[in-house]
């Protein structure tokens, strides 16, 4: 596990560095911010390695490390993987605020203006989903009556080596594939950092909707040489015959809505008042909860 | 019938000052006139969506002039007039005309040279998707500014025939804003539609700056005279209030609107989207209100709508009254995003409406 703990001592000084910053958005001006040119070359094919808390795995009602509100929390109980095989739904990409947490390779390209040499936008594409631009020209972000996408709009600025991105106008999306939904007002701060063959990637994640408190979450990459992201072509089929206008959810009351989403709870004997805490689940503090109610007989 | 149709105006006008509100929080309609600001967003090709006008209005602009769906509340009819304006001589700078100069002695290059561009052409048509003053509020002066296409045997029939752009309409929403003969009427004729139709759809006879023009009829929608307008060439529809990226849609029972009626318009508009790539783009989706669209937010939006009638329905069935539905809190996981309360509409009111329009009625089982 040796890339964990180079993983680690970025983390933290991110951390540190946004803390100090007095938090991420809207705040451009208090960081020192470099020209376009500068930071350092994250081109290239970079491998998942992991991420900390088992996102590309995730079981029905596990919800703990997700500050959701409780509006997040009825949407997941209602929600039904079968919605997925709507033709609406088939072939969607993970969005910005999922897809460095899946299982996909990234391929990392840089647009260089032929006259100045200067990156004027660095390009990320994962397996699975859709070329995302991230522009380090200062154009603004568009009017908050255009239209929103998977990737959303991009901008970047180097604060020393570390590359931030800031991203808005996302599409509505999940924040684990099991119905914890993020809304469309959603915007993303991405925080990347090359060590060497090791790039970090910081997600913090602000929903004025869904989310209580920002929501964030590290990915590590490995630079892999050998790598070639291939195409992922997709066909909507009916993967259900169902009649037409049918939408799959648990309706309040059934089975599925009162008793499977504990399944997470049950099997691994977490109380269902800690599965459904919200931001108090992010914190060291919750442990203290599990261990009481298991201690009681 | 006179009061329904006054009191159907004044429900028009409170539900465009409410879309000003919501899109403007400070102050009443006319001081949000006074300060607000149009935003012009491409859509696709010749395609553009302004907001900031009342409900959305949508702009064709180019060769063959301005095609407007939806026209605005009638206090910013100077600006979409304006932006509309802008937007054709956009065009015709993007596309100038074609050069002539070839085969003849007398045609020179220096003529054309002195300004080369004509003024921009003028709107030929407005279509209403329904007949909200936040939607049809700038037909009088719109309309009045444009010249629609006419000749042969009408313009020799009716001398006025090309004056003002044509206004189309299903005819339930002309019906909304006239009155019968002797009655006092909700809107200025002026204002109402020219040409409507009654039937599943409409076509438009002839290609308009390169488009298929089709307006579907979306029964018991959003009122009972919705249409949806749908772009062939560039691949844009226009959903009036069926789809809104603000609030829950508002369901105008006293006029024909149906919870059920909006989910058939999603579904029927999905029927006709095609996604780009991935799920994104492809067909875009001009809403009634609130920011560009396409497939992928208009099937959130009918799930979301689905899943809602699901609930109301379920417990309709167990035979619960519309408090105890109320009670349910069926829309709380929604409200957040979607929850609206405002003079004219609120989530509770939507609840009401969905309510209302599943309950079996009285007399009937």
């Amino acid at each position: 596990m040796h890339h964990m703990s180079h993983a680690a001592l970025p983390a933290a000084v991110v951390l540190a560095t946004l803390v100090g910053a007095g938090g991420f958005g809207g705040h451009a001006q208090e960081y020192e911010v470099s020209t376009a040119s500068r930071g350092v070359d994250l081109s290239g094919e970079w491998t998942p390695v992991r991420e900390e808390d088992n996102t590309g795995n995730t079981e029905l009602g596990d919800w703990v490390g997700i500050p959701m509100n409780e509006a997040a929390r009825l949407r997941a109980m209602a929600w039904v993987a079968s919605i997925q095989t709507l033709p609406e739904w088939q072939c969607r990409p993970h969005a910005v605020s999922y897809i460095s947490r899946g299982p996909s390779q990234l391929r990392i390209s840089k647009e260089v203006d032929p006259v100045s040499r200067e990156v004027t936008a660095w390009h990320m594409e994962w397996l699975r989903s859709i070329d995302k631009a991230i522009y380090m020209d200062g154009r603004p972000h568009p009017s908050e009556n255009a239209p929103h996408t998977w990737g959303g709009f991009s901008t970047g600025q180097w604060i020393g080596d570390m590359l931030r991105i800031h991203t808005t106008h996302i599409k509505e999306e999940y924040l684990k594939r099991d119905g914890v939904f993020h809304s469309d007002r959603i915007s993303v701060n991405q925080f990347l950092i090359r060590r060497g063959n090791y790039l970090t990637f910081l997600l913090v994640e602000y929903d004025p909707v869904y989310l209580t408190e920002p929501l964030i979450r590290s990915t590590e990459y490995q630079l892999d040489a050998h790598q070639n992201i291939p195409p992922y072509p997709c066909n909507v089929v009916e993967e259900v015959d169902r009649p037409r206008g049918v939408v799959p959810h648990n309706l309040p009351g059934t089975q599925q809505y009162r008793d499977d989403v504990r399944d997470f709870a049950n099997r691994y004997n977490i109380p269902w008042d800690v599965v459904t805490a919200g931001a108090e689940t992010m914190y060291p503090e919750i442990q203290d909860r599990i261990n009481a109610a298991r201690a009681k007989p | 019938m006179r009061a329904v149709l006054l009191a159907a105006a004044g429900f028009g006008i409170a539900l465009a000052a409410a879309h000003g509100r919501a899109q403007q929080p400070r102050g009443s309609i006319q001081e949000v006139d006074a300060v607000q600001e149009l935003d012009v967003v491409p859509v696709h090709g010749n395609i553009y969506m302004i907001a900031g006008a009342g409900g959305n209005i949508t702009v064709s602009a180019g060769k063959d002039g301005v095609f407007l769906v939806d026209s605005g509340i009638a206090g910013m009819s100077e600006r979409v007039l304006d932006a509309a304006r802008r937007l054709e001589r956009q065009a015709q700078l993007k596309e100038p005309p074609i050069d002539l100069r070839f085969g003849a002695e007398t045609r020179g290059t220096l003529q054309s040279s002195l300004n080369p561009i004509g003024p921009p052409k003028p709107i030929r048509y407005i279509v209403n998707t329904h007949f909200h003053a936040d939607h049809t509020g700038g037909n009088e002066k719109l309309a009045k500014a444009g010249r629609t296409f006419t000749g042969g045997n009408v313009a020799g029939d009716i001398a006025d025939a090309g004056q003002g752009a044509s206004i189309l309409a299903y005819e339930n929403t002309l019906n909304h804003m006239s009155a019968p003969t002797g009655s006092q009427a909700p809107t200025p004729p002026a204002a109402w539609p020219t040409d409507t139709f009654h039937q599943d759809s409409m076509k438009l006879s002839h290609f308009f700056n390169g488009d298929a023009v089709q307006i579907i009829h979306a029964p018991d929608a959003h009122t009972d005279g919705d249409v949806i307008v749908y772009f062939r060439g560039s691949d844009v529809l226009v959903s009036g209030d069926i789809f809104q990226m603000t609030t829950y849609p508002f369901i105008d029972v006293a006029n024909g609107g149906t919870i059920n009626g909006i989910i058939d318009g999603c579904n029927r508009m999905l029927d006709i989207v095609i996604p780009e790539f991935r799920m994104e783009g492809g067909t875009m989706v001009v809403p009634g209100h609130g920011r560009l669209s396409d497939g992928a937010d208009l099937a959130y939006y009918r799930d979301m709508l689905t899943i809602i009638r699901d609930r109301a329905q379920a417990l309709i069935k167990q035979g619960q009254t519309l408090d105890q539905v109320k009670a349910a809190k069926i829309t709380a996981d929604y409200d957040p995003r979607w929850g609206v309360n405002n003079n004219t509409w609120s989530t509770e009111r939507f609840v009401e409406a969905v309510y209302k329009t599943l309950a079996p009625k009285p007399g009937k089982r």
